[in-house]
């Protein structure tokens, strides 16, 4: 799998709650949900996120609720995958099950400033700055969870298998 | 010889039906008990039908518990809450509660006796790790990973490493089981512990009663924790049989368990502890915060919704008054904790001096309803997070505190400690 994308970045031990305030959780269509993602912190996003960006953010994304709601926001609003120095462990799961591919490269995350453009293979890990040619690798993602984003998500990936 | 393992390992050893488990393995667990809230439930049921499974794997073994925006607040929140009621009835759900029997999820689940030592329960809720007081492994999902459980009754999970935490010495007067979460996570910090398990452990930690030890292990997560738990002691036995028929295994870390960190904490050196804005890692002696004015105090949630709590912020309230220009807000965490606090006086005592006494559920915490903040207003809460816009407006401020502090800080109108009085 393979993405080419444009840059939003954010910093470290973005909250849940930042990326989709408590208040929207009234409602859980996926499509609802991404027209509040980042509502407070960044209300640019929404406007100017266009289908195939890319987030860079520090570590620990995704702290803080489990609501799945957060990670299901990003996906609908546009973004193919995020890139990060670390995610919290729920948001880790919530984003492999929900067939969203993530990967952790601190060096990356370092090196990107918003608007760059990005080139990522989520097989090898390989990370490219499109206007340095710089590459970073990032951590490997394991064959287990591998396999449940090529095939979309985790219901997907159980149904595929014939494991229900 | 049998290898030596902690808790945490043990359980997940039994549940993967293995003789052991090791850091960084990863494993099938069967789950003993699955959670969600009005909030991650609907998710989750969306998710067990697109698997298109006709039951769930046992109706027993499934809670279902509106809290967080009941009583419904607006219209889209309560047609969340029907989706889960409509699921329960389908599914004959035999832990599904209705308003009136309901509370906070973590409250009444140990409460009923649906949570024994030594059980695996996953939730649909960041918050679940609260079990762990009771000597049982729990941890927090997203609604795909409980929506699968639903159907399967199993989850995959990597075996947390265990940080130690021994805590030794005397309680300064007003110090209990919130002081000495936070201070502790002022020590780890938020990402201190992602992906591990936080074992409570320590001469201080044998002497604190079950409330506050749920009050501990429902803020592992804050460091990023995987899980909290502490062994299974008398304090566990008896406040687990009290409350079940069902037998619990009472198990404990070997002593030459293998540890990935040992922290010691000389609790003789701890103060009442407050967090200041905008993450609970902010945490500060009391003496060191500034007395800063107040609009709002709440004092209710997960961590600080119990009977002891409310005991506490009453002994407190008794003859004084909630200051003026401050609102104090008190939520129960579940009916029994608001029938104890009416049969104690306590509920009396509070609205003597000011209270508004709310239904048993979430409240502001997650920033539903019943007490949202406007911006520039500052709150002190007895909750577990005071992420930027938590509890309200972006521009609101959250201090979390002990419900000693929280009552000490809403009659003297600013944050202040009992001491103060």
């Amino acid at each position: 799998m393979k993405f080419e994308g444009r840059v939003w970045k954010f910093g470290d031990n973005v909250d849940t709650d930042i990326i989709i305030p408590g208040r929207f959780l009234n409602i859980s269509e996926d499509r609802i949900l991404a027209q509040n993602c980042f509502a407070d912190s960044r209300p640019d996003f929404v406007k100017n996120v266009i289908p195939g960006d890319i987030i860079v953010a520090g570590s620990n994304f995704g702290c803080g609720s489990s609501r799945e709601h957060a990670a299901r926001a990003i996906k609908a609003s546009g973004i193919s995958m995020i890139i990060a120095g670390s995610f919290a462990r729920i948001f880790y799961r919530n984003a492999f099950n929900i067939g969203m591919p993530i990967l952790e490269s601190q060096e990356a995350t370092d090196a990107f400033s918003e608007g760059a453009r990005v080139s990522v293979d989520l097989a090898s890990g390989e990370i490219r700055d499109l206007s340095s040619r710089n590459r970073y690798t990032a951590k490997s993602i394991p064959d287990f969870m591998m396999e449940i984003v090529k095939a979309g998500g985790l219901v997907k990936h159980i149904k595929a298998k014939g494991l229900v | 010889m049998a290898t030596a393992m902690t808790i945490t390992e043990k359980i997940l050893a039994s549940h993967a039906a293995k003789e052991q488990v090791s850091p960084g393995e990863l494993i099938e667990v069967s789950v003993d008990l699955a959670l969600a809230n009005d909030i991650t439930a609907p998710m989750a049921i969306r998710v067990f039908e697109e698997l298109g499974v006709k039951r769930v794997f046992d109706p027993e073994k499934i809670a279902l518990v509106p809290d967080h925006f009941v009583p419904n607040k607006d219209i889209p929140s309560a047609e969340q809450a029907r989706i889960m009621m409509e699921f329960a009835h389908r599914q004959n759900i035999k832990h599904y509660f209705e308003l009136g029997e309901s509370g906070i999820e973590h409250v009444i689940l140990p409460e009923k006796g649906l949570v024994l030592s030594g059980d695996l329960v996953i939730g649909a809720d960041s918050h679940t790790c609260t079990y762990g007081a009771l000597g049982a492994f729990s941890a927090g999902v997203g609604s795909t990973d409980l929506g699968v459980i639903m159907a399967t009754g199993r989850i995959w999970l990597r075996v947390p490493a265990t940080i130690k935490l021994i805590y030794q010495g005397q309680l300064r007067p007003w110090v209990g089981g919130k002081d000495l979460i936070l201070f502790t996570l002022g020590q780890l910090g938020v990402e201190g512990a992602v992906y591990k398990t936080l074992e409570f452990s320590g001469e201080v930690i044998t002497e604190l009663s079950m409330e506050q030890r749920l009050t501990m292990a429902n803020m592992a997560v804050e460091a990023g924790a995987k899980n909290g738990i502490f062994d299974a002691d008398d304090t566990t036995r008896t406040y687990v049989e009290e409350r079940s028929s069902r037998k619990g295994s009472y198990l404990s870390s070997d002593p030459d368990a293998s540890f990935e960190r040992v922290i010691n904490i000389d609790t003789s050196e701890v103060e009442p502890q407050v967090a200041l804005p905008y993450s609970p890692d902010n945490v500060h002696s009391i003496s060191q915060v500034d007395p800063i004015a107040l609009d709002q105090v709440f004092i209710g949630s997960c961590t600080n919704g119990r009977i002891e709590d409310l005991r506490v912020a009453s002994e407190i309230l008794k003859g004084r008054s909630v200051a003026h220009g401050t609102r104090l807000i008190v939520i129960p965490g579940s009916p029994l904790v608001y029938k104890e606090a009416i049969l104690e006086g306590i509920a009396m005592t509070l609205l003597d001096a000011g209270a508004v006494i709310g239904p048993p559920c979430c409240g502001p915490c997650p920033g539903g309803h019943m007490g949202i903040l406007a911006h520039g207003e500052k709150a002190l809460s007895t909750t577990n997070r005071n992420f930027i816009g938590r509890m309200g407006h972006p521009k609101s401020a959250v201090f979390l505190a002990s419900p000693a502090v929280a009552a000490a800080s809403a009659i003297l109108g600013r944050i202040g400690s009992p001491e103060d009085l």
